[in-house]
């Protein structure tokens, strides 16, 4: 996304023009516009006209719409974002209030306004906008290629594309492979496999768009790598069966081949895809990418839990609490957060998550750290209650909190 | 519906088919319709406007509509509505007719008047076919009602009539009046059978007329009339042909009658007609003249109508009843009577051809379905009756590479279960890959990778039989990847044999790795009894010290994951030389061991009793393709109930229903199956991709409820919190998430340590809640098992 005017006040209220460039960059305007947000951008609107004499005329005409946002709908399949609202900006075709939704597209300036009312009624740009706008924009410019994953067992396989901020399931493949049987069964379980086998490789070419008629092994266009991660033996064979495609019937497949990795993964859900990223081959592919710093510290945080230290802690009250002891703060204390929490609908939830950050941030001197609930990381999190905190001494936990009522512990899993 | 009435949808030109069908229906059939029945009836009572039908009418349009309920309500309300409207009618009918009549006749006489065309024919017919009573015992009132229309097509009708050339105003009302006039006397002489050859006339004109009046008749007059009476269509001619006495105490007045008597019982032999001119024998021949001895007298009568309904519905379409209202009243009037499915099926056959074509094609289905009769066997007690041996499943589990193939192949193949050749041949292929000592773990290894990479992937089921107990063994994998193959494997066990490495290093390494997974895996499966097979003491000479070493510790372990220590037993055995497995061991090393050898620790076990008598519950091993004759089997252990060929059954979570087309109990044909064997079912009217191997198999009169989220009371193997697990039912492998830890529980008692704690150390019993992805077949109680990351975490029950 690239920054093209940012007019952000000292009081949070203001401005900023924004022009997404990538399909990932409209995951990140989803985090960034908020319900009563005023967004302009370019319309296609159909206007319907009625004559003098009755007739009526249907155009569609090209508008620039300034709407205050109601809705929010993000498809993260295609990437596509839809922003619903009340136009509020007076055109010769449209009248102040009436709906519309506005599909944000590639490659065409929005603007975003949020606003702080004078009472405070809005939360305007507060911290967490401004960094997820600094994410977003990526001034350094080190975003790394993404990856794409292929989660397999036996008649099973989820291709997904790992991305800096979103793991997105692109394709399930589902087969039934009938199994091995005594007295001569083994053809069909390998007839089976093979059939599994082709599919996958046909939806694998298809979601990464691979030119397989083209045989020039010269040409530039960069690859992905490709994870291929299976317990047993299923991702292996998979990767010979490319090869023995690309040595046959498919030469273009050689192009790919040198960025296909094959991993051990626990299952063929997408639950195994944490272990797929811990493992050393891609490590080194993705290196020190915000994926895997998230996978890390979330690995981190349960090794706490499990050792059972009390120095680690999860749930929005349990963590607040810790907050005000003290113990997330300077020497070690990282307040884990997932960003869907951000993305309350409610403004006094907002403020009540933004002020945490910002006490633990610049109060307590404590690490913050917001995972994406769309990677597995932020899932395992989200598990958690979207909210945990690593601490810098054993907090002992309040027994009667847990046993004054199911009420006050309702607010996890649930959200 | 039965195949009978899709049989009659192609046969209505066919007299032969078999009637039985009718005669005596399918009791299932007819329950069936008389549930509609009384569904028709209320729909019609309580619908807007209400009508009510008889149960005859109702079960009638039923079988028209193949049963269709709200096909059936539609109908039976318009004819209701129609008959309602029609008695209105009748009495303003006079009027509107004489506005009619004066239409035509103020208007040219024009040579068809398609509007009112059938009417009169079935008037003129109807009279016709009294034309041989005796019409003295008649009432004169209802003389005249027969009589007084039919004259009066002559006027505007008849091309060749002579009366029809009179084109003035003025000779067409004289004609009227005249007819009026003469309205009492005319029919008498008409029908007196004196004139036959003039009665016939008219009315085979009209009828020709009729029948195809798609084509203008504006033939010359004279020629017209000559071909009409030269070429009578046998279809027209027969039409009188049925003239029954009985109807002449009848009268009739509508078309309904006429069709009434079509069906109606046996013709009488005598041809009461006057026999053809010269002329029209010379000209055509005495063959045409239909027989009236014919058998399938009704027939032609119902192409003509079909003809003349098919071509002239407008006209027909005023205040008279519908063609089906016609049928159906004439059915009705002969109901009994053998005639009848004949007539009304061809009748409906070729009426829903013209009238609900589309409909008709959308109940044809291309795919055929298959029905097997059940035997409505009761299966329990054929159970009992059966001499069968007890029967025991074992699962052999242990860590990778302990040797639980190959000693299962020697268990095989010195049993008798495989014959030396296979093993031979087995033998020498796996020398050929330098895997010589895999050769006996080829006989459960059957897979092409299994067998290329010396592991086991896959369980695999193999049996055999010793004098008193027929075995089924489940081998299942050691490797971790395929614990899950493992679980499926054991969830189908009722005891257990652990194989243990005796060598040095392998078992210590093996109680770090799946040696202690799976015994707590069975364990929490519900496995209650244990054979330790420890495995290649050859190896280490057969050390008696090594032996002990094992058990105290195996025994330690195995008290404390839960089994009680009459149910271990322990066996120091050799799978490749096959010593202490089926024989005794001749090695002198060995000759310390005076316990029982592993074939008879295996004869030991108890009988083991299955759910006979709950809900069929079944779930799927394997879906696969058995050959020609069973595109699509499954197969799996019938965990409970009891199911026979013929069955209807559910697969859960697709919800499709499947025929059982054929049973097989462990790899022998047989009528019936019950929880506790191994079964594969050949199944019939099912699409394959709604099966999958963990499915769960059911009744649809007692389905087995799918699930997304459950709670459940599970041993913790690891360290609990909020987390992704995978969960394990059998075949059943899901996503899942530990969505709420509801509260730590005393082991012993169950009570309630520690509401809602935040992370459960391993050992320690929990309540936890868990959320799945997907609907997934599950009830109370089962077993699960939890894993994430491939380990196993968590053990325990629905609740």
């Amino acid at each position: 996304m690239r920054l093209v005017k940012n007019k952000i006040e000292h009081n949070g209220s203001g401005t900023v023009t924004l022009l997404p460039e990538e399909p990932e960059d409209m995951w990140h305007a989803y985090n960034l516009i908020r319900p009563d947000d005023l967004l302009r951008a370019s319309a296609i609107r159909r206007v319907t006209s009625v004559q003098d004499t009755g007739s009526t005329t249907s155009t569609r005409v090209h508008l620039n719409l300034v709407i205050r946002v109601k809705n929010l709908d993000f498809d993260p399949q295609s990437s596509q974002l839809h922003v619903s609202g009340q136009i509020i900006n007076e055109t010769p075709h449209t009248k102040i209030g009436q709906f519309h939704t506005l599909d944000l597209e590639l490659n065409r300036n929005f603007t975003l306004e949020k606003e702080v009312g004078a009472n405070g009624e809005g939360v305007g740009w507060d911290s967490i906008a401004v960094e997820m706008l600094k994410d977003a924009v990526d001034e350094g410019g080190n975003r790394r290629a993404e990856a794409v994953a292929v989660v397999m067992q036996e008649g099973l396989a989820h291709i997904c594309f790992i991305g800096q901020f979103q793991t997105i399931l692109k394709q399930k493949v589902e087969m039934s492979v009938p199994r091995k049987r005594q007295g001569g069964g083994g053809g069909d379980h390998d007839k089976g496999m093979g059939k599994f086998y082709r599919v996958t490789l046909e939806t694998l070419l298809r979601q990464i768009d691979f030119n397989t008629t083209s045989t020039s092994t010269t040409s530039n266009e960069s690859v992905r790598p490709i994870l291929l991660a299976s317990p047993g033996f299923v991702a292996s064979g998979f990767h010979k069966y490319m090869q023995t495609e690309a040595s046959t019937t498919t030469p273009a497949l050689r192009k790919l081949l040198p960025s296909v990795a094959v991993v051990h993964s626990a299952s063929g859900y997408m639950n195994s895809l944490s272990e797929v990223l811990q493992s050393p081959a891609v490590k080194t592919l993705l290196a020190d990418t915000k994926y895997a710093r998230e996978t890390r510290l979330m690995d981190e945080f349960l090794d706490q839990l499990r050792k059972e230290t009390n120095k680690a802690t999860y749930g929005p009250r349990e963590v607040e609490s810790a907050v005000d002891q003290g113990a997330v703060g300077r020497g070690g204390g990282v307040l884990i957060m997932s960003n869907k929490l951000f993305r309350s609908q409610n403004v006094a939830e907002r403020k009540r998550w933004v002020s945490l950050v910002d006490r633990v941030r610049d109060v307590e001197g404590g690490e913050v750290r917001i995972l994406s609930s769309d990677h597995e990381s932020g899932r395992r999190l989200e598990g958690l209650g979207g909210i945990a905190a690593l601490l810098t001494f054993p907090v002992m936990e309040e027994d009667d909190v847990s046993e004054s009522g199911e009420d006050n512990g309702d607010d996890y899993g649930s959200d | 519906m039965s195949k009978n009435r899709v049989k009659n949808v192609g046969y209505d030109d066919d007299d032969f088919y078999d009637d039985d069908g009718y005669d005596s229906p399918d009791p299932e059939e007819q329950e069936h319709l008389k549930q509609c029945t009384v569904l028709v009836s209320v729909q019609l009572q309580t619908g807007e406007p209400s009508v009510t039908a008889s149960k005859e009418e109702i079960q009638e349009a039923l079988w028209h509509y193949y049963n269709d309920v709200e096909k059936t309500v539609n109908y039976l309300r318009g004819k209701k509505e129609k008959e309602a409207q029609k008695q209105q009618a009748t009495t303003s009918g006079l009027k509107t007719k004489a506005q009619v009549w004066e239409n035509i006749l103020t208007g040219l006489p024009v040579p068809v008047y398609p509007a009112t065309a059938s009417r009169p024919t079935a008037h003129f017919s109807a009279a016709e076919f009294f034309r041989d009573c005796p019409w003295l015992n008649v009432p004169a009132h209802r003389k005249a009602e027969i009589l007084v229309e039919p004259l009066y097509p002559r006027l505007g009708l008849l091309g060749g009539a002579p009366e029809a050339k009179k084109g003035s105003k003025l000779a067409a009302l004289a004609a009227a009046r005249k007819a009026k006039a003469s309205g009492q006397t005319t029919p008498a002489s008409e029908s007196s059978a004196s004139q036959p050859e003039t009665a016939e006339k008219p009315k085979l004109s009209l009828q020709e007329r009729l029948a195809a009046s798609s084509r203008t008749p504006k033939p010359a007059e004279g020629l017209a009339g000559l071909r009409r009476l030269g070429k009578p269509s046998p279809a027209v001619s027969s039409t009188p042909s049925p003239a029954p006495s009985e109807s002449s105490t009848r009268p009739a007045r509508t078309e309904e009658t006429i069709i009434r008597q079509v069906n109606l019982g046996p013709p009488p032999k005598a041809d009461l007609r006057a026999p053809c001119s010269v002329f029209a024998t010379a000209l055509i021949g005495k063959e045409t003249r239909p027989k009236i001895t014919e058998p399938n007298h009704g027939r032609p009568m119902i192409v003509d109508f079909d003809e003349i309904y098919g071509h002239n519905t407008e006209p027909f379409d005023f205040s008279g009843p519908s063609p089906d209202d016609v049928i159906l009243k004439a059915q009705n009037a002969s109901q009994g009577m053998k005639s009848k499915p004949k007539a009304g099926a061809a009748k409906d056959a070729s009426k829903k051809g013209q009238a609900d074509l589309a409909g008709g094609m959308n109940k044809l289905s291309v795919e055929e379905k298959v029905t097997v009769k059940s035997k409505n066997l009761d299966v329990l007690a054929e159970y009992n009756k059966s001499k069968r041996k007890r029967s025991a499943n074992f699962v052999v589990i242990g860590h990778v590479d302990a040797g639980k193939s190959t000693l299962m192949g020697r268990l095989l193949a010195d049993q008798g279960a495989i014959d030396q050749r296979t093993l031979d041949r087995y033998r020498k292929e796996a020398e050929k890959i330098g895997k010589g000592s895999f050769a006996l773990a080829w006989v459960l290894d059957q897979g092409s990778e299994e067998r290329a990479r010396g592991v086991t992937i896959d369980i695999a089921t193999n049996k055999f039989e010793t004098e008193n107990t027929a075995f089924t063994i489940v081998d299942a994998p050691g490797h971790r990847d395929f614990v899950p193959n493992m679980i499926a494997g054991a969830s189908q066990a009722d005891f257990a044999v652990l194989v243990i490495d005796s060598s040095v290093g392998k078992f210590e390494s093996g109680l770090k790795g799946q040696t202690k997974e799976h015994a707590l895996l069975v364990r929490s499966m519900g496995v209650q009894k244990i054979v330790v097979a420890v495995n290649k003491m050859d190896t280490v000479q057969w050390d008696k010290d090594r032996f002990e070493e094992i058990e105290q510790q195996i025994s330690a372990f195995l008290t404390t994951a839960g089994f009680q220590s009459k149910n271990i037993s322990f066996v120091p055995c050799s799978g490749v030389l096959g010593d202490n497995i089926s024989r005794r061991s001749a090695d002198v090393h060995a000759s310390w061991y005076s316990g029982r050898i592993l074939i008879e620790e295996l004869e030991d076990s108890e009988p083991y009793t299955h759910a006979l008598d709950k809900p069929l519950r079944m779930t799927i091993g394997d879906v696969f393709r058995g050959g020609v004759q069973s595109p699509i089997s499954i197969s799996g252990r019938l965990d409970a109930g009891s199911l026979q060929v013929g069955d209807q059954i559910l697969t859960m979570p697709s919800g499709e229903s499947a025929l059982i087309r054929s049973i097989e109990v462990d790899g022998e044909p047989n009528d019936w199956a019950v929880a506790g064997q191994n079964v594969v079912l050949n199944l019939a009217n099912i699409d394959p991709i709604h099966l999958r191997s963990g499915d769960v198999v059911c009744r649809s009169s007692s389905p087995i409820p799918t699930i997304t989220t459950f709670t459940a009371k599970v041993l913790a193997f690891e360290h609990l919190m909020p987390m992704l697990v995978d969960v394990h039912r059998g075949r059943l492998h899901v996503p899942a998430r530990i969505s709420k830890l509801v509260a730590s529980l005393d082991k012993a008692s169950g009570a309630t340590l520690k509401k809602r704690p935040k992370i459960v150390s391993p050992g320690t019993v929990v309540r936890v809640v868990v959320e799945m992805d997907t609907a997934v077949p599950l009830e109370a109680p089962t077993r699960v098992v939890l894993r994430t990351g491939g380990s196993t975490v968590a053990a325990g029950l629905l609740e």
